[in-house]
């Protein structure tokens, strides 16, 4: 699995920390999403899939 | 065509039997007309979004404004319409304006400084329900803890004295009032806006650490932001960061005791990540924003065989997309077990609300507190009597008479 980030998009909603916590965190100083793991471990897969599901500013793709 | 418009739903609309579903005619328009006309208040028929797919698929769509000064704005009363232009923060803007001002106070909401702030929480609910049960029986609820606890928080978090929470509580009542007239509401909002603009003249001369004297500092010294855009953000942040948090907790506790195997489950659990879950469930069954996310179209639109036309008015009613069956199977049970994170409850697109971490961790505190420390907690009153808010724009109970 490949995960995409547009930061450009991103509202720092935070949904995508509270889904995959291991693949996204946020940016101190404004709160943007950014990627911890491009291509996440086996177990994280789900996570940041439901990542990219909920997302609201359609910010997060994953090509498996 | 007069005929036809006649005939139309009007929109909002009234609830049925039970207080925590959705009006019984938005559940019709989702099943038989999932992309219609409604009626409102100024005889304007614009386009009622029921299902969760489309809501999505709408609230993300850059052809969607949210910004009342583009004409066919659905506004929701004569306040509103009228007022129009005198409240400018982000959440009236598109992007790119949007964006940029959103991102000056992102920071302050997101996942781990919300949690840095979870002790804190916890402490100021602890202390409030050990004064609930120092105090006389019944306790109104409202005014003891789902009032006091987001209130407090909000406070501390923007450098706004709690001690002024009488002035601010009155006036944001006064502003949520769905049948408010344009005088009211100019007056709550102008009174509001006055001591606002004090305590940022205040704040300017003495500021601490919180996050408005950080605005103060860093946008409104440096020229970047007038003291009005100021008094704007401090104007949605205050009202937002209290009243919606404060909302769930009554309400949430009303579900709850109604539903005594759901809130067993959630008193008896030790696990963090079901409390987390029932707190998104409660979200999506409560669906407190009850006023229909309203928006314009800037440019034509297709969606599900309709066309949207550029002009045309759009309310995404969220309270009913979160009871689709396509996205949530049995959707009017209340099932703090079930994936309910999809909902769309703090809304969808760019607009999706700023708080909502802040909001989890408050209700994941008080629903995992509450409930243990007063066990025997019940309503003083029978359910029909309880004050639900269908005059608010954003629903919940007016008081919450409990005793234990």
């Amino acid at each position: 699995m490949k995960v995409v980030l547009d930061q450009d998009r991103c509202i720092g909603s935070g949904q995508c920390v509270l889904s995959s916590p291991e693949v996204f965190d946020q940016r101190d100083d404004d709160g943007i999403a950014v990627l911890l793991a491009e291509q996440p471990p086996a177990d994280a897969e789900e996570g940041a899939r439901e990542a990219a599901r909920i997302c609201p500013a359609l910010a997060i793709t994953v090509a498996e | 065509m007069a005929e036809i418009v006649e005939e139309l739903p009007t929109y909002p609309m009234s609830r049925g039997r039970c207080p925590f579903d959705p009006p019984p005619e938005l559940d019709r328009l989702q099943d038989t007309e999932p992309l219609s006309r409604v009626k409102l208040w100024d005889g304007s028929t614009p386009w009622m979004v029921t299902r969760y797919d489309h809501s999505r698929q709408l609230l993300a769509d850059p052809r969607i404004s949210s910004d009342p000064r583009n004409d066919g704005f659905p506004f929701s009363n004569a306040a509103q319409s009228q007022n129009r232009g005198q409240f400018n923060a982000f959440i009236v803007r598109d992007d790119p304006d949007h964006a940029a001002q959103r991102r000056l106070v992102t920071a302050d909401f997101m996942i781990k400084r919300v949690e840095a702030m979870r002790p804190r929480i916890q402490e100021i609910t602890d202390g409030l329900i050990d004064d609930i049960l120092a105090g006389p029986k019944p306790a109104d609820l409202v005014e003891t803890l789902a009032l006091p606890l987001p209130s407090l928080v909000i406070c501390e978090l923007l450098g706004v004295p709690y001690a002024d929470r009488t002035l601010f509580h009155r006036l944001g009542k006064t502003l949520l009032r769905r049948d408010n007239t344009a005088e009211q509401s100019r007056a709550a909002s102008e009174e509001l806006r006055a001591y606002l603009r004090d305590l940022v003249k205040r704040l300017d001369s003495a500021p601490d650490d919180a996050l408005l004297s950080r605005l103060i500092v860093q946008q409104l010294r440096t020229g970047q932001m007038g003291i009005e855009d100021i008094v704007d953000m401090a104007l949605l942040l205050l009202i937002a960061g209290h009243e919606t948090t404060a909302n769930m907790i009554a309400l949430g506790t009303v579900a709850l005791l109604e539903h005594p195997d759901q809130l067993a489950a959630l008193r008896d659990t030790d696990d963090p990540k079901l409390v987390a879950n029932a707190v998104e469930e409660l979200l999506r069954y409560l669906t407190i924003v009850h006023n229909g996310r309203r928006r314009v179209a800037l440019d034509d639109i297709e969606i599900g065989g309709r066309l949207i036309r550029k002009g045309d008015g759009v309310i995404v009613a969220t309270e009913i997309a979160n009871r689709d069956a396509e996205a949530f199977p049995d959707p009017d049970k209340l099932d703090i077990h079930r994936a309910a994170r999809h909902h769309v409850a703090f809304g969808y697109g760019v607009h999706q609300c700023l708080g909502q971490p802040l909001a989890r961790v408050e209700l994941q505190v008080v629903y995992s507190t509450l409930y243990r420390r007063i066990p025997t907690l019940a309503l003083a009153i029978p359910l029909d009597e309880v004050p639900f808010k269908h005059d608010m724009a954003i629903y919940g109970v007016h008081a919450l008479p409990v005793t234990w």
